[in-house]
């Protein structure tokens, strides 16, 4: 059934798509440490 | 902590491997609605998630405004934004089973319109918290999550009502009448495995948080104890 | 001086600058008209239909008119510091809670008066039920739009985008109450429905979010 596979997909979809918005922060906020140590 | 963290992240993907497996083989196959009811082993636990996040929020938002304290905004913050992601797992995933086994992709039931209301109302407190440029942003937020827990119970009241007013296509009363052991089972397993990813990314997002308040307040300092040439007149 | 007496004249100043100036009446009024005009062309109901959907299209009429009365709630008090001054002074925070949502209240009161005659023409409206419920309805809901807009006003005057900021947090957490006026309304309207279980619904509303409001008032008020 493919609303079956869609549904487990999108799931999967959304859950790594706000992990990667999260190290995506991540990675912006040691940028901004880093630069404010270096001041 | 590093420690119990990898602990935790590996028996969560444990858990999720072992509960997929179990919600899409080892499960019996429901009969009226075939193999898209499997459906159902991601969607109520994601549901199941979503609601105690938005709980612990609730919790956390009054222990914040009686007590001001930081990590209470953080994890205030932390819980939202997973609280909201979960939820739209379920506000997707809902329609995709739907549209299968009853033809329709969405209907203004109780409980379809309450999880949307809910997911409205928790977004608003994210925009609130980006677009307020008070100093005291945690504080207002944390005031909206209280009406907006608040308003839950309301919603849910208010739709009982005004749905059964009009006649509304059989929604599921839950194969759980009767359910076969192993579907509990692949339920529970999926719940279990659930909670532990959203506690793996509350944790995260938490983490996340409390970095950033670090560095502000460090920013901050810093502003104020250098000389600065740029300083007003 | 009193918690009373504070209200009292702060309602007071509020009702008179308002009545000489006449500036959030005037645009309510002409807010509200526009989007009766502006329903009347996406539906074109019948006599015995529009007896169904007026009660939505009414509340929605009288809700966006209602927020561009609360936008404007906090505006003078903004430019003139007298947030700060409330602040530090030791009038108690929710004699201008008060003071501000009954002014609201009577303004948006005054509005549904104004307005009521105008639907009854535009949608040949003639209720079935009792219309005094329909006082009743009307003032519990006004109530309920109102508190929580006063007190979602006073959130939202430190935002980015302050006038959409209102309704964006006002809304979501008002469709309760949206839905029980306007069922409670439409079932006074048509004469079938469950009026009874609305306007209990409206009531426990109202107690609930009026007592949170002044609760946390307060906290809001030091937190700009």
């Amino acid at each position: 059934m493919k609303f079956l596979y869609a549904a487990y997909a999108v799931t999967w979809v959304i859950h790594i798509t706000y992990l990667t918005l999260l190290s995506r922060r991540y990675r912006r906020l040691r940028d901004e440490m880093q630069d404010l140590r270096k001041k | 902590m590093r420690r119990i963290f990898v602990i935790l992240a590996l028996l969560t993907f444990g858990l999720l491997s072992y509960a997929l497996y179990e919600g899409m083989v080892a499960a019996p196959t429901e009969q009226t609605m075939g193999e898209v009811q499997r459906i159902f082993y991601y969607h109520v636990p994601s549901a199941i998630t979503a609601f105690t996040l938005f709980l612990i929020n609730f919790a956390v938002s009054i222990i914040y405004l009686a007590r001001r304290n930081q990590k209470a905004d953080a994890l205030a913050v932390s819980t939202a934004e997973v609280g909201v992601v979960f939820c739209t797992v379920v506000l997707v995933t809902g329609p995709l089973w739907a549209r299968p086994v009853w033809g329709i992709w969405w209907t203004w039931d109780a409980r379809l319109t309450s999880t949307l209301l809910l997911w409205l109302i928790y977004i608003s407190y994210l925009i609130l918290r980006r677009y307020s440029t008070s100093g005291q942003t945690p504080v207002i937020a944390a005031v909206l999550a209280v009406f907006g827990f608040l308003d839950v119970p309301f919603v849910y009241l208010a739709n009982r009502l005004f749905r059964t007013q009009h006649p509304q296509p059989v929604y599921f009363g839950g194969p759980g009448s009767g359910a076969d052991p192993r579907m509990t089972y692949a339920l529970l397993m999926n719940m279990a495995a659930f909670f532990c990813f959203a506690a793996l990314v509350v944790w995260l997002r938490f983490r996340l948080e409390r970095a950033r308040q670090d560095f502000e307040e460090t920013q901050a300092l810093e502003s104020l104890l250098q000389p600065d040439a740029r300083s007003p007149r | 001086m009193s918690l009373g007496e504070i209200t009292r004249v702060s309602l007071a100043k509020d009702l008179r600058l308002e009545w000489r100036s006449k500036d959030a009446i005037n645009s309510m009024l002409f807010f509200a008209l526009l989007v009766v005009v502006i329903f009347s062309f996406s539906f074109d109901p019948t006599a015995e239909e529009s007896r169904h959907i007026a009660g939505g299209i009414v509340w929605v009429a009288f809700l966006f008119a209602a927020v561009v009365a609360l936008n404007q709630t906090w505006a003078r008090e903004l430019r003139n510091q007298v947030l700060d001054a409330y602040r530090v002074s030791p009038a108690p925070a929710n004699a201008l809670f008060i003071s501000k949502a009954v002014g609201n209240f009577i303004f948006v009161a005054v509005l549904e008066a104004l307005m009521a005659p105008l639907f009854m023409v535009f949608y040949n409206l003639r209720s079935i039920g009792p219309a005094y419920q329909l006082v009743v309805v009307g003032a519990l809901a006004t109530w309920a739009l109102v508190a929580n807009g006063t007190f979602f006003a006073a959130m939202s005057i430190r935002t980015r985008s302050r006038e959409v900021m209102l309704p964006l947090i006002l809304f979501p957490i008002s469709i309760p109450a949206l839905l029980a006026m306007v069922s409670a309304t439409t079932a006074i309207l048509t004469g079938e429905g469950a009026y009874r279980f609305w306007v209990v619904l409206l009531v426990v509303y109202d107690v609930v979010f009026t007592t949170v409001c002044l609760l946390l008032f307060e906290t809001v008020l030091h937190a700009e």
